[in-house]
C-alpha cells in the first residue's frame, strides 16, 4: 500500500535535525579557526583563514604528544573493557537461557537488581575501595568497573533465548561437541547480532565514561580523551587557578573534541545493520 | 526490574539438559567474578565507610546512622536531590515526548528520508557527553559561539545565568540522549505485526487512531524501560553540571547535584565517611523511584 506523504511531518523532522546537528556543524566549522577567528567571526560560517591542520597539528603535538597518548588510552579502555563486557555478558545470558541449574533464578534476579544500580553512584565507594588495594591511578581502576555490564547481560539472554534453538544445541552434543567447543563454534555465530550491539553500547560507554576516571587517576599520562579535554577546557576558561586565561587552548578543545567524537560515529555508522536488529531484540522482548 | 521476564515456557526439561546443567555455572562465572569486584564489593565498602567517622579526637570511629542523621538535614544536599527532581520532572517527559514523536513519525512511513533522520538523531549518542556539554557550552557562552551573535540582534536570557542554567543542561541530556529513546522506541514499534494494522484498516481506523490503539500499547514497555533508565540518569546527573562548572563557577555550585556534593565532599573536602553516606542514600533514593514508577505503571495490562 503506498502511504501518503505528509509535507508537514517531514517538515518537522526536518527541524529536529538541525537541531540534532547544530552542535555537530558548529564543532566542524569552528575546527578551521584559530583563537582569532574563533572570537571575531559569526558561529556557523567560516573565518579568514582555514586553520584546521595548523589545530590538529597543535593538538597532537602538544605537551609531547599528550593527546595522542589520551587517545591510546582510550582506545585501551574501550577495546579491552568493552570486549571483555561482551563477552562475559554472552557467556552469563547463554548460560541464563540455555541451561538449568540450582540458582538460576536467583541470579536472573541478582541480574536484573544490578541493572538499577547506577554506575555513578558506585564511582566514589569504588574509588575508595581501590585506593584501599592499590590499584588507583593504574588502567585496571578503570577496565574493571568497564567489565562487569549487567544490561549486556539480560540482552544476551533474551537474545539468546531465542537465537539458539535447544534442538540445534542437543544435536552437537550427539555429535560429541563438549559444551564449551559449542559455544564458540555453533552459539557465539547465532549470537552474533546480539553480541556486536552488546559490544557497541559497551564501547559507548567505556569512551564516553567521565566520572570514574577522573575519580580513580590523576596522573595525566592515563587519562581517557573525557578528561583529558574537560582538563583542557578548564586551562582555557582558567578555571584551573592558573590564574590567566589562556584561550589559545580553545581551538585546541574544539578541535580534539572534533577528533574524539570520529571514530565511535563511523563505528555506528558502518556497524548500524547489526545494532538495529540487535536493539529490536532488545527492547522489544520482555 | 523493569521487564520481569515471563518464566520460561516449561520447555522440556529432559537430564540431558539437567545433566549439562552445571556448565551454566561454567559460563555465568566470570559475570560473577567482575560483579563481586565491580559491583558488590564497592557497595558493601560504602554501606561499611557509612559508618564510621573521622574525629580529630579518637582517630577514625564507628558513629551507627550519624552520618545518614547528616545527610537527611544537610541542606546542601537537599537542594541538590531537589534541583534533579524537578530536572527529573521537566526533562525526562519533554524528551521522552519528542523521541515518540519522532519515533511514530519515521515508523508511519509518512515522512521523507526516514532513515536518514533515524540515523541523524541518534548520532548525538555517539558523542561523549563531555563533548557535548562542551560544544552546548561554548554556543551558550558570550564570548563566542552562537548565543552572543543572536544577542546583538535580539536580548537573549543567558543561558549559563542563574535562572537557565538547569534549563541549559536540560538541554544538553535531550539532545544527548532523545536519539536513543528514539530507536528503542522505534525497534518495538517494528515489531508489531503488520496484520493488526491491516484489521485496523479494515475497521476504518485513521492513522491517529492507529497511533494511539495500536502502536502506544505496543511501546508501553520499550517506554516504561526507557523511562526508568531516565529517572535514573537524572538522579545521578555529574558530567553536565561537572563540565559546565568551569564556564559558570559562580551558577554551578560545588554541591549543584547529589552527585557532584558526593564527589567534592570526598576529593576536595576528604571527607570520605559522609561522602560514602551520601552515596548511598542517593542510590537508595533512585532504586526506590525506579521500582516505584514500574510498580505503579504495571497494574493496567
Amino acid at each position: 500500500m503506498r502511504r501518503r506523504r505528509s509535507n508537514a511531518l517531514t517538515a518537522v523532522m526536518v527541524l529536529m535535525l538541525i537541531y540534532t546537528m547544530l552542535p555537530l556543524a558548529w564543532l566542524l566549522i569552528s575546527s578551521t579557526k584559530n583563537s582569532s577567528d574563533l572570537f571575531s567571526s559569526f558561529g556557523l560560517w567560516f573565518g579568514h583563514g582555514f586553520h584546521l591542520f595548523d589545530n590538529v597539528h597543535a593538538v597532537v603535538t602538544y605537551d609531547g604528544g599528550i593527546y595522542l597518548r589520551w587517545f591510546v588510552n582510550t582506545l585501551l579502555y574501550a577495546v579491552v573493557g568493552a570486549g571483555g563486557a561482551a563477552i562475559i555478558a554472552a557467556l552469563g545470558g547463554y548460560a541464563l537461557a540455555k541451561y538449568d541449574f540450582r540458582g538460576r533464578r536467583l541470579l536472573s534476579a541478582l541480574v536484573l537488581g544490578a541493572i538499577t544500580i547506577p554506575g555513578t553512584a558506585l564511582a566514589v565507594p569504588t574509588y575508595l575501595l581501590f585506593s584501599r588495594v592499590g590499584i588507583v591511578n593504574t588502567p585496571w581502576a578503570v577496565l574493571i568497573p568497564a567489565l562487569a555490564s549487567p544490561f549486556g547481560l539480560y540482552l544476551m539472554r533474551v537474545y539468546a533465548a531465542d537465537a539458539i534453538p535447544d534442538e540445534l544445541l542437543e544435536a552437537a552434543r550427539i555429535d560429541g561437541a563438549g559444551e564449551i567447543r559449542t559455544f564458540f563454534t555453533v552459539s557465539l555465530r547465532l549470537l552474533a547480532p546480539g553480541f556486536v550491539t552488546v559490544l557497541l553500547f559497551a564501547l559507548v560507554a567505556t569512551w564516553n565514561n567521565y566520572f570514574l576516571p577522573l575519580i580513580v587517576l590523576s596522573d595525566p599520562d592515563w587519562f581517557p580523551l573525557t578528561v583529558g579535554l574537560a582538563h583542557w577546557n578548564s586551562l582555557a576558561s582558567g578555571a584551573a587557578g592558573s590564574g590567566a586565561t589562556t584561550v589559545s587552548f580553545y581551538p585546541m578543545v574544539i578541535t580534539g573534541s572534533l577528533l574524539a567524537i570520529v571514530p565511535l560515529v563511523v563505528a555506528f555508522l558502518l556497524l548500524q545493520r547489526f545494532w538495529q536488529s540487535g536493539l529490536a531484540a532488545g527492547s522489544v522482548k520482555q | 526490574m523493569t521487564i520481569a521476564a515471563p518464566p520460561t515456557p516449561a520447555r522440556r526439561r529432559n537430564n540431558r539438559r539437567r545433566r549439562h546443567g552445571t556448565y551454566g555455572y561454567v559460563f555465568f562465572t566470570p559475570f560473577l567474578v567482575v560483579f563481586a569486584v565491580a559491583i558488590a564489593a564497592p557497595l558493601l565498602y560504602a554501606v561499611y565507610l557509612s559508618f564510621f567517622q573521622d574525629r580529630l579526637v579518637g582517630g577514625n570511629v564507628f558513629v551507627g546512622l550519624d552520618n545518614y542523621r547528616q545527610a537527611l538535614t544537610d541542606s546542601l544536599f537537599r537542594a541538590g536531590v531537589g534541583r534533579v527532581a524537578l530536572f527529573l520532572a521537566v526533562q525526562v517527559p519533554l524528551m521522552l515526548a519528542l523521541a515518540l514523536v519522532a519515533a511514530l513519525a519515521i515508523d508511519s512511513g509518512r515522512a521523507r528520508w526516514s532513515s536518514l533522520f533515524r540515523i541523524g538523531f541518534f548520532v548525538p549518542y555517539a558523542v561523549p557527553s563531555v563533548v557535548a556539554v562542551l560544544m552546548w557550552g561554548y554556543l551558550y557562552g558570550r564570548r563566542f559561539g552562537l548565543v552572543s551573535t543572536i544577542d546583538q540582534w535580539v536580548a537573549l536570557p543567558d543561558p549559563l545565568g542563574r535562572s537557565w542554567m538547569l534549563a541549559s543542561i536540560g538541554n544538553v541530556v535531550t539532545w544527548e540522549y532523545a536519539g536513543y529513546n528514539m530507536l528503542i522506541l522505534y525497534a518495538a514499534l517494528r515489531a508489531i505485526p503488520t496484520d493488526i494494522y491491516e484489521a485496523a484498516q479494515v475497521d476504518g481506523a485513521g492513522e491517529f487512531r492507529k497511533a494511539w490503539s495500536i502502536k502506544l500499547p505496543a511501546v508501553r514497555p520499550a517506554l516504561l524501560l526507557a523511562t526508568v533508565f531516565s529517572i535514573i540518569g537524572s538522579f545521578q546527573l555529574f558530567n553536565e553540571p561537572n563540565v559546565l562548572q568551569s564556564l559558570a563557577p559562580s551558577v554551578v555550585t560545588t554541591s549543584y547535584t547529589p552527585n557532584m556534593y558526593a564527589y567534592n565532599l570526598a576529593f576536595n573536602g576528604q571527607q570520605f565517611n559522609y561522602s560514602a553516606a551520601l552515596a548511598v542514600v542517593l542510590g537508595a533514593v533512585t532504586a526506590v523511584i525506579a521500582y516505584a514508577f514500574q510498580r505503579s505503571t504495571k497494574r493496567t495490562p
